[in-house]
């Protein structure tokens, strides 16, 4: 066994390039010729255009050409890749997502026209003299508001602003009602899931390139999926065959889903590279970001808990409105839905559960996926009302979640999916030893003696991970399959580079993906090299998010180097005169089984591409294998989170003492890695929980559009954290055993932080503090400490 | 960001001279007037430097003061007033990250006025005497406003000359975002009497609160400044905190940097 295959915290190779400057980000491709675009964005909220007066602009010094809606005949919206169907039976309403705007704009950042010009200032500076006559149109903003009788409408050919009403499962709903009629305790919560910006490191940016002896066009875009978004645009925007399409997404800095989607920009390169016979490069500001990237979360509503005397969970019904924004995102429709709807028995075994999910247009950016994807916005909801019930029932809150949890598995859920592994009471009980719950009553005492109201919260959470059967999310509205792909080419003196479907943009897939494969055939992972990224010399994959990358593209590594290896080992009976059942693989050698007499993996490849002793009359050379996996049931990482606050009571401010996650992934194939997975997911769920806000004013303007006054966390709003994960229950379907690690701590942290803020203002007599919504800035806690 | 020339003058005297000309704006550490003018929200037609001005730099100490250089950057003054004026220095190594304090300047921050900003809070509870290329103006009469001071077209931060403290301590506390004060309270006490400075909280930008420094005149400790009303009205609100949050925080925080002060 090679000491850096699976289960081996190797380094990420990665690294090296990124922390020296090496990395070739998609703003490092420079084309000879290239020219510049910039787009003129809507300032307003919502607008009617009455003209655009380009004639100045384009008499500016450097401009190419001008281009607005009217430019683009021929080109199509942009597609939406999830079909919700409401709870009447209906398809969603789909409106049209323009690449420019026609004939309205929709949210402030809308983009109306784009230059074109030798410089990206120029580009600018010739933007700026456009002029646009717009009529003033009232924002759809407040999601209930937007629903009311004779509100103002986002897109006048829908028939109002509501996208779909969806109830799951709608057969259910007049039992779950009958079970809230009778139940012996209700718990009610209204709460907010805060809209939050992506903001990876990298801002979007897109090159256009296209060379018309061929007719071959290339995109270079920052994306997470480039098959996705080769097909998406070849096929529904621009008319491009595929054949003729190449899309390259290179080194990617940090997506957390908002790279997944297919933007306007990345057709609108691609188109006028075609016009101008010319690369045409963009490059998003932060500020353009701000206004531009899909956002994530939003949703409003109320979560209701029907309990028997003993505690026993009876029902659950929520009623959620789901921000859209102003169009349908890439896959925003599944997020509320199905990615939402199906996790809202959490690890706990409620027979009857209904979730309805009002999702509604408003004059704000669009909303799709963000780290997580409607699964923290379950978890919070869930795990809120648990805690709320435990202090309205006077029972404590791990004793109430024990009470219910789901002990045996394989498990069906009242909504949908089938649970197939997993041990909650584990994953609890390793938490509360690590977080040393027992200890608690003495450091808040020390706290109180501090001045400092110090609070313990726990949240547990479950995620479907590893999206999913192809056959199943086809029935449920996908636009695509969701299976993975891989290529294992063995090269002639031993050395492997491997072409996956999966992409890395920070997951350390080059690491880890070699691990799996050098592990597999007993050789150094250095002699392992990953590609991905490039569809031109990548099989199709459907890319990376949702945790999906080794539970699906691994598994299909695994099926490839699997018959590579079954294929090595006729070469290697050949080789050594015996049969292939006789032969095994171990630590990279071929030996005859009993025998002393061996072949080694170099010997076999080189047998394989220089075939002068060789079965050629029964067996191919070379050695090259490609394999797709469509995972037969989704992945269920699960796990427990514990979060320990001190709170100022004269600031209201909020301090992390200590925050403990037990996860349970599954099997590990890089535990430095997952532990960094789990970090950074921790870090944007306390983000979310404390600092990070989203915020549009009456008019619809982005109050919350730079840095100045959007939160991200820093170092020193976090704690050390203290991560576990030793409970592993391996998946029971997938050749690895794994689970997925990349949302989890995104996902559990949020309750985790609210249910502590909230303890310590309990326990210090704010019984009137029953919840507050995220962030829990200072100003808020203060504010709820004070609300009397 | 709009073209512009860009100067950068040795002497006090070109500077005045390159300052003179129409569209002509100083640029001090320019860790606001830059973002401004890539966010193509200022435009100047020329930029003149006033940090390679060698007299604009440094901190100097004289029994019982301190002057510091219009264009010293905070990062000089975290180090070098930390002997003299241990308060003003830990302030300044508090502006910002480590880039902003290698470049932002105490000149330029005085200049700019921003309502939340630290410096204008020591100047002005420390009274000291801010000397421009034309005069000197006293702190109590140099800020106006939001973004507005004494200061005239063209003229020139050379340095502000601090009377060093007794005991003095400043306390902020910081927007979640930006880390600039949400209220930051500066709080110092000389032979004469304290003075209080809160910046961060207020409309009108920097204010001494006089009442504060009655109650400290009669007993410098520790106290609740329960007994005080901070009204809410002319507060700033904004989605980082509402006015009634920043008039009790101004409480908090003072009580804050009396302790501090007396630490």
């Amino acid at each position: 066994m090679p000491k850096d295959g699976i289960g081996a915290s190797s380094k990420r190779r990665e690294d090296v390039r990124f922390l020296t400057g090496r990395g070739r980000y998609t703003d490092d491709i420079n084309l000879r010729g290239q020219a510049h675009v910039h787009f003129l964005r809507s300032d307003i909220a919502h607008g009617r255009i009455r003209s655009i007066d380009t004639a100045a602009a384009a008499a500016m010094p450097g401009v190419l050409r001008i281009f607005t809606a009217a430019d683009l005949a021929g080109v199509g919206g942009i597609p939406c890749g999830w079909q919700v169907t409401d709870r009447f039976g209906k398809p969603m309403q789909e409106p049209k997502h323009p690449v420019l705007a026609e004939g309205k704009v929709r949210h402030v950042g809308d983009p109306i026209a784009a230059v074109v010009a030798e410089t990206a200032e120029q580009a600018r500076d010739a933007a700026e003299a456009i002029v646009v006559d717009i009529e003033d149109l009232p924002a759809v903003l407040d999601m209930r508001a937007a629903l009311a009788e004779g509100a103002p409408k986002v897109h006048d050919d829908l028939t109002g602003n509501l996208c779909y009403d969806w109830g799951f499962v709608e057969e259910n709903r007049e039992a779950v009602n009958a079970a809230f009629a009778t139940a012996h305790h209700v718990t009610t919560l209204d709460l907010v899931n805060n809209r939050l910006v992506a903001n990876p490191m990298e801002p979007r940016v897109a090159v256009g390139d296209y060379d018309f002896a061929t007719d071959h066009h290339t995109l270079y875009t920052t994306s997470q999926n480039p098959h996705v978004i080769r097909l998406l645009m070849g096929a529904f925007v621009l008319g491009i065959p595929e054949h003729r399409l190449r899309v390259v997404a290179p080194d990617v800095g940090g997506g957390f889903g908002s790279k997944i989607y297919h933007y306007a920009e990345e057709a609108f390169v691609t188109f006028a590279a075609k016009a101008l016979r010319r690369p045409v490069k963009w490059t998003a500001s932060r500020s353009e970001a701000f206004i531009s990237d899909a956002q994530g979360r939003d949703h409003v509503g109320r979560i209701e808990l029907a309990l028997d005397a003993e505690g026993n969970f009876l029902a659950l019904r929520t009623e959620t409105y789901a921000n859209m924004g102003a169009y349908l995102s890439t896959f925003a429709p599944s997020i509320p839905t199905w990615l939402h709807g199906t996790l809202m028995a959490g690890n706990y075994r409620t027979p009857l559960i209904y979730v309805n999910v009002k999702a509604v247009f408003t004059n704000t950016v669009p909303v799709d996926a963000y780290r997580g994807a409607g699964r923290p916005e379950a978890t919070f909801q869930l795990e809120r009302v648990i805690d709320k019930a435990a202090r309205e029932i006077g029972m404590d809150p791990v004793e109430l979640r024990r009470r219910n949890f789901v002990t045996e598995f394989p498990y069906q859920t009242p909504v949908a999916v089938v649970y197939d592994t997993g041990d909650y009471n584990a994953t609890l009980d390793r938490l509360l030893q690590i977080a040393d719950r027992e200890g608690f009553e003495a450091r808040r005492l020390d706290s109180a003696h501090h001045g400092r109201l110090r609070g313990f919260g726990i949240a547990h959470y479950i995620e479907a991970c590893g999206i999913a059967p192809s056959n199943l999310v086809g029935q449920l509205g996908a636009r695509a399959g969701l299976y993975e792909s891989a290529t294992v080419r063995v090269n002639a003196t031993g050395s492997i580079s491997v072409f996956t479907g999966s992409h890395s943009h920070g997951q350390g897939h080059e690491t880890t993906f070699a691990q799996v494969v050098a592990d597999m055939i007993g050789i150094p992972a250095a002699q392992v090299d990953i590609v991905h990224g490039d569809t031109s010399n990548t099989p199709m994959g459907m890319g990376t998010y949702g945790s999906r990358s080794l539970a699906v593209g691994g598994s299909a590594l695994v099926k490839a180097t699997t018959k590579i290896v079954n294929k090595a080992k006729k070469i290697a009976a050949h080789l050594l005169e015996a049969a292939e059942a006789d032969i095994e693989l171990k630590d990279g050698k071929f030996a005859v089984a009993g025998t002393d007499r061996s072949v080694d993996w170099g010997a076999v490849c080189l047998a394989a591409y220089v075939p002068h002793n060789y079965p050629l009359e029964s067996l191919e050379p070379g050695l090259e294998e490609t394999a797709f996996y469509d995972p037969s049931n989704f992945t269920y990482p699960a796990g427990a989170y514990a979060c320990e606050v001190e709170v100022d009571p004269e600031t209201g401010k909020v301090t992390i003492c200590r925050f403990v996650a037990a996860d349970d992934f599954g099997n590990v194939v890089n535990p430095m890695i997952v532990e960094g997975q789990v970090h950074g997911g921790l870090a944007q769920g306390i983000g979310q929980a404390l600092l990070e806000n989203c915020v549009y004013d009456g008019n619809g303007q982005l109050l919350s559009g730079s840095f100045m006054d959007y939160a991200m966390p820093r170092a020193d709003d976090l704690p050390f954290y203290e991560v576990d994960h030793s409970c592993a229950t391996p998946c029971t379907h997938n050749p690895l055993g794994v689970k997925g690690c990349g949302e989890a701590g995104a996902i559990g942290s949020p309750p985790a932080v609210v249910n502590a803020v909230v303890d310590a203002l309990q326990r210090a007599g704010y019984a009137h503090v029953t919840h507050i919504d995220m962030p829990l800035t200072p100003a808020r806690v203060w504010a709820a400490m004070h609300a009397n | 960001m709009h073209d512009f020339e860009f100067v950068k003058p040795a002497t006090l005297a070109e500077a005045v001279a390159a300052l003179g000309a129409e569209g002509a704006q100083a640029l001090a550490g320019g860790m606001t007037l830059l973002p401004a003018m890539k966010q193509r929200l200022a435009a100047p037609e020329r930029l003149v430097s006033l940090t390679g001005i060698a007299d604009l730099r440094g901190v100097t100490p004289a029994p019982g003061r301190l002057r510091i250089g219009g264009a010293t950057p905070h990062a000089v003054v975290a180090r070098a007033a930390a002997a003299h004026y241990p308060a003003l220095a830990r302030l300044a190594g508090q502006i910002g990250d480590p880039a902003v304090r290698n470049r932002g300047t105490i000149g330029g921050s005085l200049a700019n006025n921003d309502p939340s900003a630290c410096y204008p809070a020591a100047v002005l509870a420390s009274g000291a005497t801010i000397h421009t290329d034309r005069r000197q103006i006293a702190a109590d009469d140099y800020f106006q406003g939001m973004f507005a001071t004494a200061l005239d077209e063209g003229e020139v931060i050379t340095a502000v000359d601090f009377p060093v403290p007794q005991v003095a301590a400043y306390v902020k506390f910081a927007q979640p975002a930006s880390r600039f004060a949400l209220v930051g309270v500066f709080v110092a006490k000389f032979a004469e009497g304290a003075r209080v400075a809160v910046t961060g909280a207020s409309e009108e930008g920097v204010y001494r609160w006089t009442e504060a420094e009655e109650a400290l005149n009669t007993h410098f400790a520790p106290t609740e400044f329960s007994h005080l009303d901070v009204p809410a009205d002319g507060m700033i609100a904004d989605l980082h905190g509402g006015a009634d949050y920043r008039a009790h925080l101004v409480k908090v925080i003072a009580r804050r940097a009396v302790i501090a002060a007396l630490g």
